[in-house]
């Protein structure tokens, strides 16, 4: 416990410069795109005269100057504050609290339902390498990765709402239902069922690849033919010697997935029309709305920082050497 | 929902636990539906401010105006063109200096209080004129509002204001708000600019962001009988091919504005149980418009301006990329107003063999590869059909030996490439011809307005008779005057080609059979749908 406190503490203090650094590039990379929210604003709602594009300009402070304005943004950022976004007229903080939990609800079902089958399907698959059950599963495998995943989104909500009608079609649940407790938990459950199975399907078949491969490696090790000399069961083998190793490299991936996932939401919350995160920040982009782009990245940024800071307390937890070198360093 | 979808969910239930359990739930909520019904409707974006006497436009009427209602409103039928809302009667005086509006004594806010000249006094006053994008245009010159009693209100103008500008202006820009609750706040920022308070059918009931606005009758509308609905929802649906396919679904009745792509419709008006409606946009016409930079030489000679125009098969782009539903134009003032256009202008038909000549005679000869010169093309990024327009425009040149480059960038980008930089040779535009010439169209090829202003005259044309004949008309308050000045604008304007007009085009309306009194005037998605009905 006290190793993790230690190694909290010293994540917190070497992401500080990462997250500035990230802060001032995609400032500048945002700088660096030709027009503003103004511009942007005004194309939405057919044009206006000369003097109300000023008056628009100066109530954003987009007539500063650019370094004035980035100072202006870390000064705020130092105190917690994210600014206000242009585009929704709303302090970008509210936004941000508003749309992440149905992202991270999203997320981790998906990650979840895809990391757990994948793991299964992979230690079935990876148990017999070559056979007609590795192959079918391999081969399928590559066949959902190949799959774009709005394409998927698409075909699944044809299938299981407009053809079948089993399933609603996009939101997160039945709009101004009134509902409460379970039976809006089971709403959203309903209302995530398609969103989160294709979101969940592209990851599965990366999970599955990787621990297939693990398990089919760990099977050769030395202390595998040791338990197997020593007469112990096969599935005790199977499951607390072999795919314990196996899924060291998986829980890596797992970290690593977690920010591509984030930007694989952008297209499954648009087609779906779940109000997330992903489309808070293309709707951020579509109205070139910077300091709610800002807020998006730099929220983003400490997200995959957290994810990637359990990750590692869930890797020491497996492999007890790699804790112990961190507490001695 | 339909019986057949019922009987499948119970088969469901037994077959499946889990997806059975669910099916009954939404069979439950089907039941709740109140008497009156809940009209649910696709919104593919959420207007950051939804005041329509600040922000003008049609994304904020969409929903706005059922909520906040104009002194008039687009009909088929009245005169004028007009029916009445909160005024029910409109006189102008002779000398154009004042307007005299009568208006509704039974109207009240839906806050409970009257609604009074007041607040037409205030509204004009204090919001359309110094805050709204259209309004600071129409009421530059309005000085006073006098209120004489509490059903009269007498706009007084500074100087000479035709009276057909301000009757054609009413649908759009004089959304009428409450002075109780604006006056005395900043009113650009105050929070009643998304929690609407008005007089209109429908009361402004909750906006929970990116999912949906819900709007709820008002028993004590005016209008007896009205409305007849119960409840509006707006569900805010993003992606376009999802509009569709809820609609099939039936998890929402409606879809305005084309939100179902074109490219759709043939198929899905063949599905039981939806129309495909074309009508009740007319007074909303957008214009498909080659904007043309005359700081580039070769633009400035009009003989390459006609080339271009003869190399342009506009048959082909009314079929092909608008598949039919739009028209062919002639000039910058479309058909669909009747008061103003004339058929009387240049024509500049299909023939590539002219446009070709026209060039040569400019001294604009062929290199080796083919091409006269290179132009820089940037088609606008707001719709599918300019951006395929400006497709077919590279090839229409190619044809000619123009070698047209295509820059695409995103709204903001094309913004100021466009109206601030003008780092373009040709562009495509979608203006959007409002009811009266002064109000969109002229600025689009008058001289001298600011860079940085979008939708106005980006391209540099100066022509000093455009311009006076623009001024004049302007302040003839004598409406056959106006309405000459303005045939002899489309006139000029055809002759000399600032800009080059290829179509016009309404939108499509996708609704269930079940929605009843859809597209009954010249702008109904943006008016109050206060007889739009449900078939239960």
């Amino acid at each position: 416990m006290k190793r993790a406190l230690l190694l909290l503490r010293r994540r917190i203090i070497s992401s500080i410069p990462v997250l500035l650094i990230v802060v001032i590039f995609s400032f500048f990379l945002l700088e660096s795109a030709s027009g503003d929210a103004v511009d942007a604003y005004l194309g939405s709602i057919g044009g206006g005269d000369a003097a109300l594009i000023r008056s628009l300009r100066e109530s954003y402070g987009l007539d500063q100057s650019v370094l004035a304005r980035l100072w202006l943004y870390l000064s705020s950022l130092a105190r917690l504050d994210l600014g206000w976004s242009v585009a929704f007229n709303r302090p970008v903080r509210d936004l941000i609290v508003e749309r992440l939990p149905n992202t991270l609800l999203l997320m981790g079902s998906a990650t979840a339902l895809s990391f757990g089958l994948g793991s299964a399907l992979g230690i079935l698959a990876g148990t017999k390498p070559g056979s007609l059950r590795d192959r079918f599963l391999s081969i399928g495998s590559l066949i959902i990765y190949a799959i774009p995943s709005f394409w998927l989104g698409l075909v699944l909500s044809i299938l299981f709402s407009v053809k079948l009608r089993w399933l609603p079609i996009a939101g997160i649940e039945t709009i101004a239902s009134g509902k409460t407790g379970l039976s809006r938990v089971l709403d959203v459950a309903e209302h995530l069922a398609l969103p989160v199975g294709a979101l969940a399907f592209i990851y599965l078949a990366l999970f599955l690849r990787i621990m297939r491969s693990g398990m089919a490696e760990a099977c050769k090790l030395d202390f595998v033919l040791f338990a197997r000399a020593k007469g112990l069961s096969r599935s005790r083998i199977v499951l607390r010697h072999v795919a314990r190793n196996a899924l060291l490299p998986l829980v890596t991936m797992l970290g690593l997935q977690s920010a591509a996932m984030l930007g694989g939401s952008v297209v499954i919350e648009s087609v779906f029309a779940i109000p997330g995160f992903g489309r808070l920040a293309q709707e951020a982009v579509n109205g070139r709305d910077a300091p709610l782009l800002m807020g998006i990245i730099v929220t983003s940024a400490v997200l995959v920082i957290c994810v990637n800071f359990i990750v590692d307390l869930v890797y020491a937890a497996l492999d007890p050497r790699i804790g112990a070198s961190e507490g001695r360093a | 929902m339909t019986i057949a979808d019922i009987s499948r969910r119970g088969l469901l239930k037994g077959t499946a636990l889990l997806l059975g359990t669910t099916a009954l739930s939404r069979i439950a909520l089907a039941q709740d539906v109140p008497a009156g019904g809940r009209l649910i409707v696709a919104a593919d974006s959420e207007p950051k401010n939804l005041n329509p006497a600040i922000v003008a436009s049609n994304g904020v009427f969409f929903i706005a105006s059922k909520v906040i209602e104009p002194l008039a409103e687009a009909s088929y039928e009245g005169s004028d063109g007009l029916a009445p809302r909160l005024a029910t009667s409109w006189e102008g005086s002779a000398d154009g200096l004042s307007v005299t509006f009568k208006l509704r004594d039974n109207a009240t806010w839906h806050d409970g209080k009257p609604f009074t000249s007041a607040d037409v006094a205030f509204s004009a006053l204090n919001v359309w004129k110094p805050l709204q994008n259209l309004g600071r245009l129409v009421f530059a010159n309005l000085q006073a509002v006098d209120t004489p009693d509490d059903h009269t209100a007498i706009f007084r103008f500074s100087k000479p204001t035709p009276f057909q500008l301000i009757r054609n202006a009413l649908p759009a820009v004089t959304s009428v708000v409450p002075k109780h609750i604006f006056e005395g706040t900043d009113i650009a920022k105050n929070p009643a600019n998304n929690t609407l308070v008005g007089t209109g059918p429908f009361k402004f009931a909750e906006y929970k962001p990116s999912e949906y606005y819900r709007l709820t009758r008002n028993e004590n509308y005016w209008q007896k009988g009205e409305p007849k609905l119960n409840e509006i929802v707006y569900r805010v649906l993003p992606d376009r091919d999802s509009a569709g396919a809820a609609l099939e679904a039936e998890e929402i009745h409606l879809a305005a504005f084309s939100a179902v792509p074109l490219a759709d419709l043939d198929r899905i008006s063949k599905v039981a149980g939806i129309k495909v409606i074309s009508k009740g946009y007319e007074a909303l016409t957008y214009q498909l418009v080659i904007e043309i930079n005359h700081r580039r030489k070769e633009l400035s000679d009009l003989r390459v301006r006609q080339a271009i125009a003869h190399a342009i098969d506009k048959k082909f782009v009314v079929d092909t990329i608008f598949l039919g539903y739009a028209t062919e134009s002639t000039g910058p003032i479309p058909k669909n107003s009747k008061e103003f256009y004339t058929a009387d202008v240049a024509n500049y038909n299909f023939d590539v063999e002219a446009a070709n000549e026209l060039l040569d005679q400019g001294g604009y000869t062929k290199g080796p590869d083919g091409n006269r010169f290179q132009l820089k093309l940037r088609p606008a990024p707001y719709f599918n059909e300019t951006r395929q327009f400006g497709d077919y425009l590279r090839q229409a040149l190619a044809a000619v030996g123009i070698d047209a480059v295509i820059v695409n960038a995103d709204a903001a980008a094309h913004q100021k490439a466009v109206y601030t930089d003008h780092d373009f040779d040709i562009a495509v535009g979608p203006p959007v011809f409002r009811g009266d010439p002064a109000i969109s169209t002229t600025i689009l090829v008058q001289s001298g307005t600011p860079d940085g202003v979008p939708f106005s005259n980006q391209g540099g044309y100066v022509s000093a008779e455009l311009d006076k004949i623009i001024a004049q008309a302007a302040v003839t308050v004598d409406p056959a005057a106006r309405t000459d000045l303005y045939y002899k604008f489309q006139q000029l304007v055809v002759a000399e080609l600032p800009l080059i007009n290829v179509a016009e085009w309404g939108f499509i309306t996708v609704a269930r059979d079940t929605v009843l009194n859809v597209s009954d005037n010249p702008r109904w998605a943006v008016s109050n749908w206060g007889d739009t009905a449900l078939q239960s």
